[in-house]
């Protein structure tokens, strides 16, 4: 699908799917502000871009993927990704590669070095962080990797910036030589803005001449580009202080606020009167631009979410005044409450906390709502079996990560991407086999493409005796469904050959590699006590599609039968939250989230839950 | 204007993301500067959801803050508690008449409060809409949460025609017509409890 943009006179914009279909064209839309970032490289005439899926960075190649212009992929991890772009860079093309954060540390290897190398055509990173780790296992701020790897980073404030910046990112790219890193963060990222559609202008690819010096990193080589990289740096921090994405904005002067990103909104809302240093380019910083601001404002303010990158640095320039991390948290995402209660209003106080709580409720003492496995998911029907069976299992990235919790209580680990596989070949080499025989892997199809097949590389090689169970549900689960190097799509939609990770595993000379169905709960328990009692390494795919993935149909709904209950609770223990247990100890199932999986029939052992086809038409308001 | 402010809070998978789009392209339609904020990824697992909406002349932050929201829009009735502190003291709790046990109560770790709707309404203006009852009886289940927009439509403004128009264009195709009866099925119900 082609989205071309052409604006009519006089008319104001509403974003629909149906208008881009219509072509029927708008000149202000509203955007995620990762729908902004893949529109500003859009117009900047990218050619190719490539990612991993990871909140909050996955909507941005989604949404790139839309534009016939731009090549874009799916690559099985950050670290390919990052190559790809790199390549497509030193081919003399615009390139974009982006990821959530802890991305950036498995890309890591290969952007350190092309800091070094440089750019053919403009190269872009876009590093999408998570103050308040909404869907991540740690809360690490990509700007201390972009100082450490002496990449620049621009981070936008809103929708309408994350396209002017992105658009920037690739001059700025090509002007220095070297990539750079647009950093966004949750609440930018997922949060819609008004945003002006430009053009898109089409940029001619570079001549390419071999040069080894610049692209050949060998230590001879690398030494020179290091001085390259230092100077560029320098000089950057120069221009940066006459870049228009760093701004002063000068009001009351009694109080000023350094800051960037989404935390500038919050400033503008809380203490609209105060001077702000808004900047766009937070690495290198323009110090005479900060010390010039500094110089003219009373109180002086670092309003910066995770890592005191700025602070710091101002700190270190006798900029002694900078208040930051004394004041406002390391931890989780900021507001502007949090400078309503933290900062002397201009010309006044600190407010009452009396005041407040007599204006406002306090917040309600009511049970959590953890996120959980939704209603029908193959993995709770694994996990079911793995829990009566008390096997423990080393747990990986994805929904499935939620079997950790009760009541499926079955993961014990958890790190990264692909550890699963390795951290329990490590338990094994410092507890031995017996240790490991009520020991499982989960790691699911996706993540395993990603790197849980080099540490199943490592198992061959290394000797372990380990049981790795993939959970195969055809897709990238936990960030929307994206297709991976194994569902036979790629991210424009084309049918190709599905890597058989079946067949993948067998190559490795693994001999027993066995797939069985992820809702065959006897064939299950018998792989599973069978695999972990081997003396050699063992493969155990499950397998049934993800029930919220496109095309997949349950038919049936389950139907207790109160008449046969006999109130044992076997059905609710894996948790299905589409069960509810009544006051008189049967249970009711919603209809309206019932998947029909068929997981609560099965494991009653008095027929009183059946799984009935229902009328299709009553559920005609999701499943079209 | 000065910003106006609404909280749409559910569990995840209620469709809360379509409807704060339905509410922010209104806005665009209006005029407005617009800005909504979203959770995606693993929170959105069954877990508990909020997704916030603002427009007025100028919008800086991209979320509600608490005791500023004019419109709470709760799709079950533990998140309308939870979220409850949010609204302003004249602002105004829409929340679907329903029930979904978090996996807490479902293990007997914790209990599902009693009498959640009488401390709604001890505390703020509330209207109570029976839009999953509604939705089941129009035959289409899922469409709930467009019910619920309905009977809230007075309460955030703007023409009736307007929203109408927006939801066709907002919602996919196929269930734009279901889409359209479900907010008309909410609009009227609040044509009633409107006049309380």
């Amino acid at each position: 699908m082609r989205i071309q943009y052409r604006v009519p006179e006089g008319r104001t914009a509403v974003y629909t799917e149906q208008e881009i279909r219509r072509k029927d064209v708008t000149e202000k839309k509203i955007l995620l502000g990762n729908e902004a970032i893949a529109r500003g490289a859009y117009e900047a005439g990218v050619r190719v871009s490539a990612a991993y899926p990871g909140t909050p960075s996955t909507e941005i190649s989604e949404s790139i993927a839309k534009y016939d212009e731009i090549y874009a992929e799916w690559s099985p991890n950050e670290k390919v990704a990052a190559e790809v772009a790199i390549g497509a860079s030193i081919a003399g093309a615009r390139a974009m590669c982006s990821m959530k954060h802890v991305g950036v540390n498995v890309a890591a290897d290969p952007l350190f070095t092309a800091a070094y190398a440089g750019v053919g055509g403009g190269l872009v990173v876009v590093a999408a962080d998570d103050p308040g780790m909404y869907s991540s296992q740690n809360e690490q701020d990509s700007r201390m990797v972009a100082r450490a790897a002496m990449i620049p980073v621009l981070e936008p404030s809103d929708s309408g910036e994350a396209k002017e910046f992105t658009r920037f990112a690739f001059e700025l790219s090509e002007k220095y030589d070297t990539p750079v890193m647009v950093r966004s963060t949750t609440r930018l990222s997922h949060s819609q803005g008004v945003v002006e559609l430009e053009e898109r202008r089409e940029r001619e690819i570079l001549h390419y001449e071999r040069n080894t010096a610049k692209y050949v990193m060998m230590p001879g080589n690398a030494v020179k580009r290091h001085v390259s990289v230092e100077e560029r740096m320098k000089k950057l921090a120069e221009d940066a202080c006459a870049m228009s994405v760093n701004r002063a904005e000068y009001r009351d002067l009694s109080v000023g606020f350094i800051t960037s990103g989404i935390p500038y909104q919050y400033v503008r809302e809380a203490m609209p009167e105060a001077s702000v240093l808004k900047l766009g380019l937070v690495h290198p910083l323009p110090r005479k631009l900060i010390e010039e601001f500094a110089g003219k404002v009373d109180k002086l303010y670092i309003f910066e979410e995770l890592e005191p990158v700025i602070e710091e640095q101002v700190r270190s320039w006798g900029i002694l005044k900078a208040v930051g991390k004394a004041l406002f948290t390391v931890q989780g995402e900021y507001s502007a409450n949090m400078i309503r209660e933290r900062v002397p209003a201009i010309g006044g106080e600190l407010p009452e906390l009396s005041e407040k709580e007599s204006s406002s409720l306090s917040p309600a003492q009511v049970p959590a709502r953890p996120p959980i496995l939704c209603p029908g998911c193959p993995h709770r029907s694994v996990y079911s079996v793995l829990n009566r069976l008390k096997i423990h299992a080393a747990g990986d990235i994805g929904c499935y990560t939620l079997g950790a919790v009760p009541p499926l209580s079955v993961v014990d680990t958890t790190i990264c991407m692909g550890s699963s596989i390795s951290t329990l070949h490590g338990m094994e080499k410092a507890r031995g086999k017996e240790y490991i025989r009520n020991w499982v892997a989960v790691i699911g199809d996706s993540t395993f493409m990603h790197t849980g097949i080099n540490s199943l590389m490592n198992m061959v090689y290394n000797q372990s005796s380990g049981t790795v169970v993939i959970l195969d549900n055809s897709t990238t689960g936990m960030t929307g469904h994206q297709d991976h190097a194994a569902t036979g799509k790629t991210l424009k939609g084309e049918a190709v050959p599905a890597i058989n990770i079946l067949n993948l595993c067998r190559s490795l000379g693994i001999k027993h590699v066995y797939e069985v169905s992820a809702f065959d709960l006897q064939g299950l328990e018998e792989a599973f006590l069978r695999e972990t009692g081997r003396d050699e390494v063992s493969v155990i795919i499950t397998k049934a599609p993800c029930v919220l993935l496109k095309g997949v149909s349950f038919p049936d709904k389950c139907v207790p039968i109160p008449e046969k209950c006999r109130k044992c609770g076997a059905c609710l223990r894996p948790g299905c939250p589409a069960l509810t247990k009544n006051e008189d100890g049967t249970v009711s199932i919603d209809e309206t989230m019932c998947n029909g999986c068929g997981l609560c029939a099965k494991l009653c052992k008095f027929d009183a839950i059946e799984t009935r086809r229902v009328n299709k038409s009553a559920d005609t308001a999701r499943k079209d | 204007m000065s910003v106006k402010n609404i909280m749409i809070v559910g569990v995840g998978g209620q469709g809360t993301l379509l409807t704060s789009r339905i509410l922010g392209n209104l806005a665009v339609r209006g005029g407005y500067d617009v800005k909504l904020s979203e959770v995606h990824g693993m929170a959105q697992r069954g877990g508990s959801v909020v997704t916030f909406v603002r427009y007025g002349e100028q919008v800086a932050e991209p979320i509600v803050e608490e005791g500023q929201a004019d419109v709470l829009i709760a799709f079950e009735r533990l998140e309308a508690l939870r979220y409850l502190h949010f609204l302003k003291k004249d602002g105004v709790v829409i929340v679907n008449d329903w029930r979904i046990d978090p996996i807490t109560v479902v293990t007997g770790a914790a209990a599902y409060p009693e009498g959640i709707l009488d401390m709604l309404g001890e505390a703020r203006r509330t209207i109570v809409v029976e839009a999953t009852k509604t939705a089941k009886e129009m035959g289409a289940p899922r469409a709930f949460n467009v019910v619920v927009l309905g009977a809230a439509a007075r309460y955030v403004g703007f023409g009736k025609e307007d929203w109408l128009k927006v939801i066709e264009e907002t919602v996919p195709p196929k269930t734009v017509e279901v889409n359209l009866r479900a907010f008309e099925a909410g609009y009227c119900m609040e044509d009633a409890a409107g006049r309380e």
